[in-house]
């Protein structure tokens, strides 16, 4: 079987999963399926030869943020499916809207996907983790140390929103 | 890691529509959806699909500059579900309820 068929068929999966996570009613089963969606779209990293970049998607996407979103929706206790439904106009509009979308992303992008002719390979391994870190502990070290106070940031609002105040502004 | 991985270039341009597509879900998804929680999730799964064009962008380039452009993008999409999610506690403190619907305070 070769690489091409490979990604077809990881790719679609892929695209599969990305589905069942908007159409599933269940709020716990669109985070099952996200999980199982960051899962593909690390294998399509691993066969772009990116394979520091995997490995984080994994960790941080399906080993923090998921369980995150999983500890929220099951302290709140919200795994029932209370939702209501949107109307079929709605729907339906969303439904035009979304393929218009994605036609106009196919046609702006219609050049650069008819480019790859000319795709010149390289043997260089940049996706592993000597090649990037080189590059971000020399080149991207400013915006390295910007995205620390960022994470601090982020983490003091968390802590001040969601700390239970003694009374509630309503 | 340095496999017979070149002969991926024919593949690269269903990598883009990939994305392009995963990208068009999530959108769906936002407009659709009223639990506040799978909306949080379609915009991780849109930022996710520039991830993975970012991606096949940089292996079609062969840099790894776009690479270190989607650490910094999972580094903020990190910062953004946690403040998410801890506003969202705090909405359903205060309507007992994650319905998007109901949270129309500030309108009037």
């Amino acid at each position: 079987m070769s690489l091409q068929i490979i990604s077809i068929i990881l790719g679609s999966l892929t695209i599969a999963s990305a589905l069942m996570v908007v159409l599933s009613k269940h709020p716990i089963r669109s985070v099952i399926f996200l999980v199982v969606t960051f899962f593909f779209i690390s294998s399509l990293y691993i066969l772009m030869n990116a394979q520091f970049l995997a490995i984080v998607n994994i960790i941080v996407y399906a080993g923090a943020i998921m369980v995150l979103f999983l500890f929220v929706l099951m302290l709140l206790n919200l795994n029932k499916s209370a939702e209501p439904e949107s109307s079929i106009l709605v729907k339906f509009s969303s439904l035009i809207a979304a393929g218009g979308l994605f036609l106009v992303l196919i046609a702006a992008l219609k050049d650069s996907i008819l480019l790859s002719k000319t795709y010149i390979p390289n043997n260089e391994a940049i996706g592993t983790v000597e090649g990037l870190g080189n590059l971000l502990f020399s080149k991207y070290v400013v915006p390295f140390e910007v995205s620390s106070i960022l994470f601090i940031a982020a983490m003091v609002g968390a802590v001040l929103l969601a700390k239970r105040e003694k009374q509630i502004i309503d | 890691m340095t496999t017979d991985l070149n002969n991926i270039g024919t593949s690269l341009d269903f990598f883009v529509v990939v994305s392009i597509a995963l990208f068009v879900i999530g959108a769906f998804g936002v407009l659709t959806r009223k639990n506040m929680i799978v909306l949080l999730m379609c915009i991780e799964l849109m930022l996710n699909s520039v991830n993975l064009l970012l991606v096949t962008f940089s292996k079609y380039h062969g840099a790894a500059d776009p690479q270190v452009f989607v650490f910094f993008i999972v580094v903020v999409a990190a910062a953004e579900a946690t403040v998410g999610l801890s506003i969202l506690i705090m909405a359903y403190r205060n309507r007992k309820s994650i319905d998007i619907e109901l949270f129309n305070k500030l309108k009037d």
